[in-house]
This record gives C-alpha cells, sequence and structure tokens, in this order.
C-alpha cells in the first residue's frame, strides 16, 4: 500500500489549549478514516493540519499527493453563477470545462449552472464544494462536515464519490459528528485523546 | 502560472464589477469638487494648492477599499483554498497587488484629469501630477493590500488600516507634492525609490500577514 498522507507524533494547540498530542496516522491509497468527537474536540483543527493550513506544535506531516479540502467555508464568489464560481477554482487547478460538467453532474448540480451562489442553500453550497474537490483531481480528500444540509440522496452521491476516489487510489480523511455510510472506513474519536 | 492569472482577473473583476471601485473614485472627484468651495474661487491660490490637495485626496482615496481587499476573500475560505494548492501567501499578496494597482490605478489617473481643472492646474501640473501618482499607485497599493491583511480579522478594519497605511505613505506624499515645485527636480527620483521600496516589500509583509490570519 503506497502511503498518500502521513501525521507523525503531532500535537495542536489552539490559543492556550492542548487539543491533542502524540497523534499519528497513516493513509494509504484507497483508505479512508471517519474523525469522530464531540465538538471542541479537534477533528476540524486535524483536517487543518493535514491541509498544511495550521502548524503542527510538535510533530510532523507529510503530504506525498496533492490535497483537495472542503470546510465551512465554500470559497466560491457569491455573486456569481455557480457555473462561473466553480470555473474560478477549474482554471487555478488547470483542469478543463468537461472535468467540472462531469462532477457536476457526479454531484445533480447541472440544473443549477445558472444559479447565483448566494441563492444556493447550505445542502447545494456543501454539493458545489464537492464538485470542486472532485473537479480538482487531488488523491487525497480532507473534508471537514460535508454532509452538513444534504438530504439523503446527495450525501448517497457524497458516499458514492468518495467510493470512487478511493477506487482510483485516492484516501479521505472524513470529519463528521454523524457516521456516513461509507463502506471499510476505519474510526478515529478524537474525543478520547486528550 | 494559470493559477496566478486566474487570481488576478478573478481580483480585477471584483473591484471593477461589484462597483465598490467608483467609491473611491468618486471620493477623489468629490474632494477635488469640494476643495475650492471651501478655498474660494481664487485661482492662483487654487493652482498653489490644489496640487497638494490631489495628492492627499489620491492617499485618502486609496484607503476606501481596503475592506474588499482582503476579508472577503478570508471569510469565503478562498485563501485557505489556494494555500491548500501550495500557493505562496507572498505570491498571492503580489497578485492582489498587482490587480489592486490596476484596478484601482487606472481609474485614478482618469479621473486626475477633471479633478485637476475643478483645482486650476494647468497642463504642465498635470502632466507632473500624472506621473507622480502614476509612480506612487504600485506603492499605494501595496500598502492598501498589506493594511488590509492585517486588519482582515477586524469587521470596520479600513479605520485601522488608515492609521496604519498614512504614516507609512507620508514620504510619498512629500516627494510626490514635491515634485510640483519648480526647484523640486530630485523629488520624482526619490517618490520613485521610496515607490518601489514599498511595492518591493508589500508581497512580503503582506504574505506574512495573510500565513498570520490562519493561524
Amino acid at each position: 500500500m503506497s502511503e498518500l498522507l502521513r501525521l507523525d507524533e503531532v500535537a495542536c494547540i489552539r490559543g492556550d489549549r492542548l487539543l491533542f498530542e502524540n497523534l499519528s496516522l497513516t493513509l494509504n491509497r484507497g483508505e479512508a478514516l471517519w474523525l469522530r468527537g464531540p465538538n471542541g474536540a479537534g477533528k476540524s483543527s486535524l483536517i487543518r493540519l493535514a491541509a498544511g493550513l495550521l502548524r503542527p506544535a510538535a510533530g510532523m506531516v507529510e503530504r506525498r499527493e496533492r490535497v483537495a479540502l472542503i470546510d465551512e467555508a465554500s470559497a466560491l464568489d457569491a455573486e456569481l453563477p455557480l457555473r462561473r464560481a466553480l470555473d474560478f477554482w477549474a482554471r487555478v487547478d488547470t483542469v478543463d470545462g468537461h472535468t467540472v460538467d462531469r462532477a457536476m453532474d457526479e454531484m445533480a448540480l447541472a440544473p443549477l449552472a445558472e444559479v447565483p451562489v448566494e441563492m444556493l442553500s447550505t445542502g447545494q453550497r456543501k454539493r458545489a464544494a464537492m464538485v470542486r474537490v472532485i473537479a480538482s483531481g487531488a488523491p487525497i480528500w480532507l473534508l471537514d462536515e460535508p454532509a452538513n444540509g444534504m438530504d439523503d440522496a446527495a450525501q448517497a452521491r457524497l458516499v458514492a464519490a468518495i467510493a470512487r476516489n478511493r477506487a482510483n487510489g485516492g484516501a479521505v480523511l472524513l470529519a463528521s459528528h454523524f457516521a456516513l455510510d461509507v463502506p471499510d472506513l476505519a474510526e478515529l474519536n478524537m474525543g478520547a485523546l486528550v | 502560472m494559470t493559477a496566478l492569472i486566474a487570481l488576478f482577473w478573478r481580483d480585477l473583476r471584483r473591484a471593477w464589477g461589484s462597483g465598490a471601485l467608483w467609491l473611491p473614485v468618486l471620493f477623489f472627484l468629490l474632494v477635488a469638487t469640494a476643495f475650492p468651495f471651501a478655498v474660494g474661487p481664487d485661482a492662483p491660490l487654487l493652482r498653489r494648492a490644489g496640487g497638494g490637495m490631489v495628492w492627499v485626496a489620491a492617499l485618502l482615496a486609496a484607503l476606501l477599499p481596503i475592506d474588499r481587499l482582503v476579508r472577503p476573500d478570508k471569510e469565503a475560505g478562498v485563501l485557505d483554498q489556494l494555500a491548500v494548492r501550495g500557493l505562496a501567501d507572498e505570491v498571492i499578496a503580489a497578485v492582489k497587488i498587482a490587480a489592486h494597482a490596476i484596478g484601482f490605478g487606472l481609474p485614478l489617473l482618469i479621473a486626475l484629469l477633471p479633478a485637476s481643472a475643478l483645482l486650476a492646474q494647468d497642463g504642465g501640473r498635470v502632466e507632473l501630477l500624472a506621473t507622480g501618482i502614476a509612480i506612487a499607485i504600485p506603492a499605494l497599493a501595496s500598502l492598501a493590500v498589506l493594511s488590509a491583511a492585517l486588519t482582515a480579522n477586524h469587521k470596520g478594519g479600513s479605520a485601522i488600516g488608515g492609521l496604519l497605511i498614512l504614516p507609512l505613505a507620508v514620504p510619498m506624499l512629500i516627494f510626490g507634492a514635491g515634485m510640483l515645485d519648480p526647484s523640486g527636480r530630485g523629488a520624482v527620483k526619490l517618490l520613485a525609490a521610496v515607490s518601489l521600496l514599498l511595492t518591493v516589500i508589500g508581497p512580503f509583509a503582506a504574505g506574512a500577514a495573510l500565513r498570520g490570519l490562519r493561524e
């Protein structure tokens, strides 16, 4: 199994509070890990550490491939139609329009292509963020509460997208306060770390 | 490189498309319009004081867009997404400075013509003003993005940003207005030197401030 993401003896301090320490984990190709735990347990901080957005107070984070991230913000220009907002990230990721079209189909967002982002519901914005992740082609997916606001059908599409990424040799680190129906999902209970 | 070009055009589109661009330009013109009412229709006095007034108005106009330069991108998660893609904060800052310099600077230079006419500036002085402000625009953009990055965590940060930017911009004000003085021949070189220094330092300082926003 080839390694995509490795956290070695990592510690995270936010403000004056130690969230966790001596945390080590490895994500290989095809694997998925569910970070669970109560609010404030450090799930989002661990995702941001893995993404390189936070520096660990101790330890080391190693990413062997490109990373795609979903967090609480959609990073889509609110005033633009959805498709144009996604096109910006397609240009940044140097992927073509067909890739975005396919990703929009996967998340059933094609009918909303011309709707301004600011008019989308929370669940639709999460699906749009998933389109950004899928279209980016990055193998390492870091998903922080990706299913928030999603209905059952959208959650099923999310689970299918995760399965496809794993089947294509990607890996998924998933923070969620509720369980998603993802097969072969390893678990890490963040609430038990400190 | 494609990512940087995409970011540049996005920032430019947001500047020109949101209408926020016209606020500083309108402010600039309003100051130029109000000044003759304040000092009276004395053409020689307007001519003498108007050049300096144009510089002050340009500097204050540069402060107005600070709130929209970094904070919306921070709140929308755009900066995080760019960082995840491996774009250095200094490079992001440099692109934002370039986009702001063009997005804000070009209309300011155009607005300079009616403003100069209102302030009784003749052709030679208009040329000097345009040259000086064109030289200063990259530095003003640099300071604006730096201030925006430093204050992005604070709502209404443009007021604090103004306090930050004004002292740093004073040398440009001195040398820029000094260019209008017949004895101030070296002022343009000093203005260029100060502008170059601020433009070079800006992306690094603003990049460090952008990095600090994530912590």
